[in-house]
Order: structure tokens, then sequence, then C-alpha cells
């Protein structure tokens, strides 16, 4: 049942180019229908779902002769990031409602996107997996170029290159893999029990885990990130930082580190203080923390303040997956959904409610606006996804950011401390943002231009992301109970064995 | 199981369902809003004084535990306590919040966000129990978190000043910096124990269990895991209840409305810090067995920054004008009192000086807002004066409460501010504290007696051309008694104050040296009525003492205020004629008083300039010069983004796109060319064929 989330995504898109031009009405209708199957599908599969399992969702030959498959099976990290998709695509739409332009090219595109991001989470094959990544490149690549703002041509074609490196470096890796195993199979299971040599884990490990961090926003690999998300449609930077971002860190948790966690081993011997790769990567990530919220925090464009925030928040998930003990990646995985959809709000708000409106996202010209005035409920709305943001607690930001801490203090406890510096550096970007947008001193001509209100998708696409985040805020235990079972399942059996505390 | 214990939770849940309510009501149910708050305000209070007979008939500490969720391989449980300490704090706060809920009626009554209001009231009021019921660091952080935001939304609550904006601003990064210790701390903790339970069947985290093995070990610099714990949860505190060097937020937060002032902070949220510490007293007390002394440096660190505090707040207190921001520098002094209690003498006495606190400064402020609502909005103790005659009950109520907090024999400051100086005393590492906190007593007497001088004695002398920057003050209806006389509050207003009066000056009896029924309810001991514990430990001496100091402080502020009052704030008075160059170096703002200049007071003048100045400069300039280093970060950062990491992508694609274009060249579409290169290439291939069979 789950995989009609990939073919619903993939048939929408061909049904809305099939919408006549001259009426955009129905395009809209039929991307906000499959959107709502694919997360209502999700969600019924949760409930089904028990804990622990991995459950196969499809598995038919396709290559025979190489061993690949069309194998498609969710486990508790998969179906947390499923119903983060759901959310995102549903959000999506609800703010991007008033596109005019194109729209049935728009939301064909928006819908492959989101058809290529079920499939990778689904995916449980590794060339599979392949595919459907690169299957999500092109969308973005012309969503940005075509319907972006801000050097949108140099933006999309940074992300593309980006991307296409990392995927360079991701299939290097997986060729390797492939034929060290024996040529036979690209099942991840079975690959994950293949006893790869360690030395071979010690260079394919980093390669794979860059290859997908880059999506992630590894510092210093995240330029394309901030550019990204600012020349970006609001749907599609939601969708961006939401959604895209958490490929690269799914791919680092269930590709490098399931397949070659001896690749975090010690190496023996110290460069520069570093003793593993792991050392390493949590620098960066931590780099990554510090470095995105000092950034954020002296940016004039609103957008790249968001845009910059993801970066540093994205440093927690990657930090968490270095952390290499259970609170620590499990808190990585809870950051994943944490930040997919609170970043995902954070766009809505300068994207569709701040930018369609008064066409500029100059944090010092909409100082002089007023915007708590004239868009109360825009303004309401950044506060609750600021506080989420900065991991105030009854949101979902602060159970992943805690558990991320614990983590990091158990493996390295000054990583923790700084990384906390981090949260505060973070609490003051974000406030600054949120001051200067809309509690700024209005010069009194400014009331002369009323804004036009605050329209139902709107309300109802912020609502539905500010639900997501309280509810896992107060009751986390409804992603926690499938993503704990899962890590601690034989998939990550050699995880556990490497360096598991 | 009792059934409060179960059931303890319904005492946050109600205010906070309230607020979730009138979140939703649209802005003209007004009285339903004020409805809901209230009556769940007073639910919360009889369900409260359940759990205060309850503890009286059963004082020992009960706990319920439930489990939350998977943090990684343990579980994490949340639950609640309820001890005494819990009862006392419940009591207080529901009680005195809902007469300020009462009060707030009148007061905002004309403000166009009322049914707001109550809503963040509600909130915060929540939060607040949930602070005090938890039994859980991570639970207690949690709402201590949340009442830290309502506080941030209630400070800027008049959003359209600038000033409250950058205020609410300040107060909650300001508090922030304070909550990363805390937190630091609570990971720490957990990383240690592996449990955040306060108390837990013998395996919770301040059990003794937990701290033996934290005692035991020590940090690299030679501090036991539990001193240094201590100290980074004792960094929260410092931020929340203002002590120095985190104070400069409290003093600003004065920009939200006089209700908020008084629940928030004078009441409650600024003592949580000091509720904090007395929660974690046993952590912070932890010694090893063979330790030569039974205070540890955790307990110096806290009594030491509390003497300070309280001096240093009551001196900058003595200079400044605005009725508020006087009462807000006392609270901060008072804050520092308490943690000095806590630091030399223990829960009980901290905590004693904590709930009597709550009531008159909770009075002192809310005698200052019906001050304020009725001299149309005017803040200024200089544009005030005579008020006595206009505002009967709000003047009785007000001395009442300035009584106590100056600690006037029998009121209720006398005994609770006596008993920490008596700790102090008695303290075996130093006598320091002690004199700092004497210092303080004699200047908390002084500064209050200018204030009550200042507004209620002399002559009304708000002339009518004045500010119009206070008329913006409050979203109240100004021009309804803009041009008229001060006049008394309405019903909703003084009844409040009359209640909060009662117990500023009866509280203290609760904790007399003779009966000290606070101190053996907390500690669980037996309690008994005798006169003659006045006689022991130097008790009768000392309390001479600091009454002779509270009314030669008195007396000085009377002697230089009130025998012969100021006429009026805009003539040019006494002081101007003695001392232009003081005048007019001040640019005119007349906090300086020539009284200060020709007496003894001089030196404590200077004293308090000179703080001023510290406060104003030396710690806002750290904190500025914080926010600088990380703005030049900042942009050190973002340039190095765009001149090398992005450079050096862009160089690369350079490369790329050049190789690209050479290689083009060689398609460019012209049959000639491809002619020529086939024709080279055929050469070429000939020859390196012939070469080869040649060869």
């Amino acid at each position: 049942m789950l995989a009609w989330t990939i073919y619903i995504s993939f048939l929408g898109a061909a049904a809305v180019m099939a919408v006549p031009r001259e009426n955009a009405r129905p395009a809209r209708w039929i991307a906000l229908l499959c959107a709502l199957a694919g997360f209502g599908i999700t969600l019924a599969a949760a409930m089904q779902y028990r804990a622990g399992e991995l459950m196969t969702v499809a598995d038919a030959r396709w290559i025979p002769q190489l061993g690949i498959e069309y194998h498609l099976a969710i486990d508790g990290i998969s179906l947390t990031l499923l119903l983060l998709t759901g959310i995102a695509a549903i959000a999506g739409i609800l703010f991007s409602w008033n596109i005019e332009r194109r729209v049935q090219e728009f939301f064909a595109l928006y819908l492959a996107l989101i058809g290529g991001v079920y499939g990778v989470f689904l995916s449980f094959d590794l060339f599979l997996l392949f595919i459907f990544y690169e299957i999500a490149i092109i969308p973005k690549y012309f969503l940005i170029a075509i319907w972006g703002s801000t050097r949108r041509e140099y933006a999309a074609m940074k992300l593309a290159l980006y991307s296409f490196v990392g995927s360079a470096m991701v299939l290097a890796g997986m060729i390797a893999a492939f034929v060290t195993a024996g040529a036979t199979t690209m099942n991840l299971a079975e690959l994950a029990r293949y006893p790869f040599p360690v030395h071979f884990q010690m260079w394919a490990f980093p390669l794979v885990f860059v290859g997908f961090a880059i999506l992630a926003g590894l510092w210093p690999f995240h330029t394309w990130a901030p550019t990204g998300h600012v020349a970006a449609p609001t749907a599609a930077s939601m969708l961006l930082a939401g959604v895209v971002m958490k490929l690269g860190a799914y791919g680092c948790l269930r590709v490098a580190m399931m397949l070659f966690p001896q690749g975090l081993d010690p190496w023996g011997f110290h460069v520069l203080g570093f003793g593993s790769w792991r050392d390493v990567f949590a620098l960066m990530a931590l780099i990554g923390i510090l470095y995105g919220a000092t950034v954020a925090l002296v940016q004039k464009d609103f957008k790249f303040v968001i845009g910059y925030s993801s970066v540093s928040h994205m440093g927690f998930v990657l930090l968490g997956l270095m952390t290499l003990n259970l609170i620590g990646l499990d808190g990585a995985v809870l950051q994943m959904f944490s930040h997919g959809v609170i970043a995902g709000l954070l766009f809505a708000v300068v994207g569709r409610m701040i930018y369609d409106r008064t066409h500029t996202r100059n944090l010092n010209e909409l100082e002089t606006m007023r915007l708590s005035r004239s868009l109360p409920f825009a303004a309401v709305t950044f506060i609750v996804a600021a506080m989420a943001s900065i991991g105030l607690p009854g949101f979902s930001g602060f159970i992943a950011e805690l558990q991320i801490l614990i983590g990091a203090w158990r493996a390295f406890p000054a990583f923790a401390m700084l990384a906390g510096v981090g949260i505060l550096v973070g609490i003051a970007f974000t406030w600054r943002a949120l001051q200067k947008a809309f509690f700024g001193e209005a010069a009194p001509a400014a009331e002369a231009h009323p804004l036009p209100p605050v329209t139902l998708p709107e309300k109802l696409g912020a609502l539905l992301l500010m639900t997501a985040t309280l509810v896992i805020g107060l009751y986390p235990r409804l992603l926690v109970d499938l993503i704990l079972p899962s890590l601690n399942s034989p998939l990550f059996a050699g995880l556990h064995k490497a360096v598991w505390r | 199981m009792a059934w409060i214990l179960r059931n303890l939770w319904l005492i946050p849940a109600l205010p906070t369902l309230a607020a979730g309510i009138s979140a939703l009501l649209p802005q003209r149910r007004r009285a339903m809003s004020a409805g809901l708050a209230i009556g769940s305000m007073s639910l919360s209070l009889l369900l409260a004084l359940c759990a205060f007979a309850h503890t009286l008939a059963e004082p020992a500490r009960q706990v319920f535990n439930f489990r939350w969720m998977q943090f990684g391989a343990e579980w994490v449980s949340l639950g609640w306590v309820l001890d005494p300490l819990t009862a006392v704090m419940l009591v207080m706060v529901t009680f005195v919040g809902l007469l300020i809920f009462l009060f707030s009626v009148g007061y905002m009554a004309h403000d166009e966000n009322f049914t707001r209001f109550f809503c963040f009231l509600s909130l915060f009021s929540g939060a607040m129990l949930g602070v005090v019921i938890a039994n859980s660091l991570l639970l207690l952080f949690m709402c201590w978190e949340i009442v830290g935001l309502t506080s941030y939304l209630l400070i800027g609550f008049w959003y359209q000043r600038p000033s409250a904006a950058a205020a609410a601003k300040k107060a909650f990064i300001t508090t922030r910096i304070g909550d990363l210790g805390l937190l630091l701390g609570m990971v720490w903790l957990y990383g240690q124990t592996g449990t955040l339970l306060f108390y837990d069947h013998g395996a919770g985290c301040m059990e003794h269990g937990a701290l033996s093995l934290l005692t035991a070990q020590t940090t690299s610099i030679g501090m036991a895991v539990s001193t240094a714990i201590g100290l980074l949860i004792f960094c929260g505190a410092v931020g929340k209840s203002g002590q120095v060097p985190l104070h400069v937020w409290l003093p600003d937060a004065m920009e939200g409305p006089t209700p908020v002032s008084a629940l928030i902070h004078a009441a409650t949220m600024v003592a949580a810090g000091v509720f904090l510490v007395a929660r974690t007293y046993p952590l912070m007390s932890a010694s090893l067995p063979d330790a030569a002394s039974a205070a540890t440096t955790a307990l110096q660190v806290i009594a030491w920054v509390g003497a300070i505090t309280a001096v240093f707040a009551a001196l900058i207190a003595v200079a400044q004008n605005d009725i508020k921001r006087i009462l807000a520098y006392s609270t901060v002094s008072q804050l520092g009192y308490m943690m000095l209690g806590l630091g030399v003498g223990g829960v009980a006495v901290g905590m004693f000086h904590l709930i009597t606190h709550a009531f008159f400064k909770a009075l002192l402020f809310l005698g200052a807002g019906s001050v304020i609502h009725g001299c149309s909005d005017e803040q200024d103790i200089r544009r005030m004066g005579g008020l006595r005659r206009w505002m009967p009950v709000t003047f009785a109520t007000y001395a009442a409460g300035m009584l106590a907090l100056c600690g006037f024999p029998l009121f209720a400051g006398f005994w609770s501010k006596d008993e920490i100086l008596h700790a102090a005393h008695g303290w075996s590492i130093s006598q320091g504290p002690f004199y700092l906190g004497a210092f303080g007593a004699l200047l908390t007497a002084f500064y209050m007696t200018r204030q009550v001088c200042y507004v209620f004695f002399g002559r009304y002398r708000s002339g009518a051309a004045h500010t119009a920057d206070a008329q913006h003050a409050h979203g109240h209806d100004h021009a309804a008694h803009a041009a008229s006389k001060p006049h008394e509050s309405p019903a909703v207003m003084t009844v409040p104050l009359t209640i909060l009066a009662v117990f500023a000056v009866l509280l203290g009896f609760a904790g007399t040296p003779a009966w000290p029924w606070f101190a053996s309810f907390l500690g669980g001991e037996p309690l008994s009525l005798d006169f003659r514990r006045f006689a022991e430990n130097g008790i009768l001496p000392l309390m001479l003492a600091s009454s002779l100091i509270v009314i030669a402080g008195l007396a000085l502020g009377w002697w230089l205020y009130g025998r012969k009052p100021v006429e009026d704030a805009d003539a040019p008075d006494v002081l101007e004629r003695a001392q232009p160059g003081i005048f007019h170096a001040l640019q005119n703002r007349l906090y300086v008083d020539e009284f200060y200049s020709w007496t003894i007071i001089r030196l404590a003048r200077w004293g308090a300039v000179l703080s001023d100045w510290l406060d104003r400069r030396v710690w806002n300039g750290v904190v500025q010069l914080v926010a600088w280093t990380v703005r030049a970060c900042g942009w050190f950062d973002a340039s190095v983004d765009s001149y090398v990491v992005n450079a050096g992508f862009d160089e690369s694609c350079r490369g790329v796109s050049g190789s690209g274009r050479f290689f083009s060249m060689l398609q460019n579409g012209q049959v000639q060319r491809y002619l020529r290169t086939v024709g080279i290439a055929l050469a070429v291939l000939m020859v390196l064929l012939l070469w080869s069979r040649r060869g």
C-alpha cells in the first residue's frame, strides 16, 4: 500500500500536466489531493506498523543479472521521514495556492519531487535508492530556475552541481561496495551483513558520508543551501529545507553508517588531534552549528537568516549522528523531523506571508512597515515558529536537541558545551529577525498601505505545521517509539558492534 | 495514595487550560476571558489549600512519577512532588496570583488587548505552578522556559513602544544566558546519574545514592562534580532571579503593565531562581562526609553573590526617580537577601523571606500601580506628592508594605530578614555577608522612606503641561482623567491591596524565633512555643541592632525628604541654587537631590551613582562587548563565506566551463574545420601506423 505514495505522486504529476492551460484551478486541487492521499496512506501505515520490524512493501526482480531488485521496505526511521514528507508536501501546496505562472508545470514538478523523495525513503535497494535520489534533483533545479527570485539561475545551477558532485561520490562508493561484496546484490540488509574489510570501509565511509552530507548542509559544503533556499519559490524552499536536506542526512545514516560502520573506528594514529573520521565529522558539524548561527546574525535578507539557520540546525543532526550512542542517534532522527516542520513554517512566513505581499525581504525595510499590525497572523505564526526553532520546551526541537546534547555530552563533552553556545546564538539571531521584521518602529506613513490579508490556505498550512511540532514536542513517544526499536534492530548491528556505547 | 497527590497536576493544568481557551476567544469577549482566568485560579487556589492541608497532616514527602519517553536505552520519567516546600509555594503563587488577577481587571479595564493579557497571565500562572510541583529537573526546566517566554510576552505587552519591545528582548536573552548554564548542568547531571527525577524512592538525583556518587568524583579543576553541577544550575537561578551580574534585565522589565511587574517581576517568577536553589539544596550542600567545613563551595558562592547583589541593587535604588524602577531595584536587592539566606542558613531561612517578600512586594507594586493609575499614568515620583489625601487606602496599604520591606519591628519583613542576618552572623566562613546585609538594610529603609515621602507627602506636584510621553505610556483612556486630580482607585483594586496589607503585617508571626512554625514545617521538626529562645544565641541583641539600623534609615530618609517636602517638581529648588554645576551636568534630570550633597549621605550618593554607572556601563558594557564580538565573528564568517568558500566554488566552476569552451571550439558546426580535423587525424594515424609497421 505504501508504494502508492510514489505512484500517486507521479501519476498526479502526469494528471496535472493534462489539465488545460486556461483553467489552473483543477491543477491545484489535484496536487493537494495527491499530497493528502500520500499522507493518509503513510499515516495508516504508521498506525499498523509494529515497532522494530522491517516491513517489506514491494519486492520484484528488476535487473536479475546484477542482483538489483525493485525492493521497497520501511522501518521506523523511514516511516518518520515519510510522515514528514507527507506533512511538508501538503503544507507546501497550501502555501503555493497563489502561484499564477505556469501552474501546471509547477505542480507537476512539485509532485515529481515529492514522488522522488518518497522513493528514497522507501527504497531498500541501494541502486533503487540512488535512482530516486537522482530523480529528486531534476525538479528542484527547474522549480528554482523558473519560479525563483534573487539570482535564481545561479542558485539553481549551484544546487544542481553540488547535488551531482555528492551523487558522484555516492555512486563511486556504491559501485565499490557492490563489487567488493561479490557483485550479487544491492539489497541494503544483505550489504549491511557483508563484512567489508576495515581498510575498505576506512575510505568508502567518508566518501559516501560526505557525498550524502553535502545535501544535509555539512560545513564547509553548505553554500548551496542559503542561496538555494533564498532563490527558491516558497514551496520549494520549504521542501528543500524540510525534506531534501533530510535526504542527505537519511543517506548518511542509512547507507554510509549502516554499511560501513567500521569506517568510524579509530585510525590508530592521530592527525592534528583527530583520531577517527568520527572526530572529523563531529567537528565539522559543530562548526556548522556555530558558524551558521553567527552568519545568520548579520544577514540583511530575511530569507538568508532562515537559510543559515537551517545550516545550524542540520549541524545538530550530523552531530547527533556522530555521537554514535542510541540517545544521540534518536535525537538526530527526531531533529530531522522537527527541523523539517519548523523550517517549513519559517520559510512559509518569510516567503509567502511577507515577501509575496511586501515584495521585500530586506530586514531594514521591513522594520519600517509595522507588520505586526498589518499581518497579525503572520506575526503570531512567526513567533510560534521562532520559539520552536530556538528549542523552547513544548516544541519538537527541544526534545530533539536535548537528546543530541545529552548524547554529545557522553561522547564529546566540550562539543556539547559549544553546541549549547550555538543554541544561544540561535536565540539571538532569531529574536533579532523577529524584532526587526515585526516589531520595528513604524513610520507613520507606513500604515497607509494595507496589505492583503492572510488567506485560508495559508492559515491551514501554518496550523498543520504548528500542530505537528507541538504534538511531537508534548508527546514525543509518537515518534520515539518508532525510531528507537529500529535503531536497535539487527540492521544496525554493525554500528552496535563497532562503536556503540 | 492520596487523592490530592494523584491530581496535583490539576493545579497548573487549570490556568493553562484557561489560557488555551481564551487564546481562541475573540478580542471582545473581555468578561469571559477575565472570568476564565480568575475562575481557574480560584479553583487552583482551592486545590492548593487542599494540598497544603494534606501536608500539614502528613508532612512526609510524596512523589508521583510516570514514564514520559525513552531516551536512548533509558526511560525518562517526569512527575510531581508534594512536600511542604511545594505546598507553601503553591498557596503563595495561587493566592497572590488571584489577587493580582482581580487587580488587573481594574487596572487593564481600558486596554484594547484585555483578552490577550489574561491569556498570557493564565499561561504564566500555569507554567509557574508547574515549576513548583515538578519532581524532575527536566519538567522544571520546561516549565521554567515557558515562564520565561510569558515574561517576554508580557514585558513586551505594549510592543508599540520600542522601549518595551527592547526590554522584552533583553530580558529574554539575558535570562537565556543563565538558562544555558542550567541546561548544561542538567545534561551533565543526567550524564552522571542517568535520572533527572529529584526524588524517586532512593533512586532520584537529590537522594543519597546519587549524591554520594557525585561528591566522590572530581572534575579536572579539582572541584567535586556535585559542586560543578550545582554552580551550573545556580547560573540559571542567577539569570532568573536577577542576581549580579545578570540583573540588568529586571529594571528594564518594568516596561510591562504594573500587575505583571507585581506578579512576575516581584512575587513569583523572579523568586523561581531562589526556589530552584531551594529545590536542589541537597545537591548544593552535598559534601564528602569527612569534609572540613559544612559550607560547600556552591553555598559560599551563593551566599556571596546574594550579599553583593543585596547591597549593589540597594545603592542603585537610592538614585532612581521612577516609582517602579525603585521597586525593581529593591526586588533585586531582596532576592539577594534570599540567596544569602539560602547560602548561610539553609532552605527555611531563604524560603521564609521569599514568602513574606512575595506578599509585601506584590502589595507595593500594586500600590504603585494604583498610584500610577490615579495620577494619569505618571511614573515619576517627582511629579507626585501629597497623595495620602486623595488616596487614603492606597497610602495606608503602601505604608504597611513599605514598613514590611524595610524590616520595621513586628512587620513581616522584620522577622524574615532578621533570620537571614542572624544566620549570616553565625556563618563560619566570613562575617562579610553579614555586614553587607546590615548595610543593605539601612539603605532599604532609606530609599523606601525617600520614595514614600516623594509620593505621599508634601504637595501634589503634577503640572498640567507635563509629558506628552507619559500620555502614551498606557493604553488607557487618557482623555477621561488627563486633567483631573489624582483619584482613589476602584474597589476591585483596593480590596486586593487591603488583603495583601493584612498579610504584610501578620505573616511574619509564622516564623518568629519563639514560634518557628515555618522552619519546623519545612524541616518536618516538632514545634513548640518558647519565648526563652529570644535570649539564646544572641538573637535579642541582634534584633535590637537591626531594629536600630532600620530606624536610623527611616529617620535619615525622613530628615532629608519628609521634614521639608519638595514643593514643586519644575520650579528651581534649593538644589539648583546650591549646586547648579551638578544640576546641569545631569541635564536637568532631577534624580540628583540637594540633600545628598551636603549631608553624610554624600558618600552614599557617590556610591549609588557609581553603581548606577557600573550598572549602565560595565555590566551592560560586558553584555554589549560579547554581543559585538559575536557580531564581528558573524561578519568575519560571512565574508569568508562569500569571498573564500564561495569564490572557490565559482573559480572551479569557471575552470570547468573554460575547458568546456575549449572543447566546444572543436565542434562548432563548420564542416571545413571538421574535415580539416579529420584530415589531420588521418595523417597522424597514417604516420603512426607506418612507424609501427617499420618497428
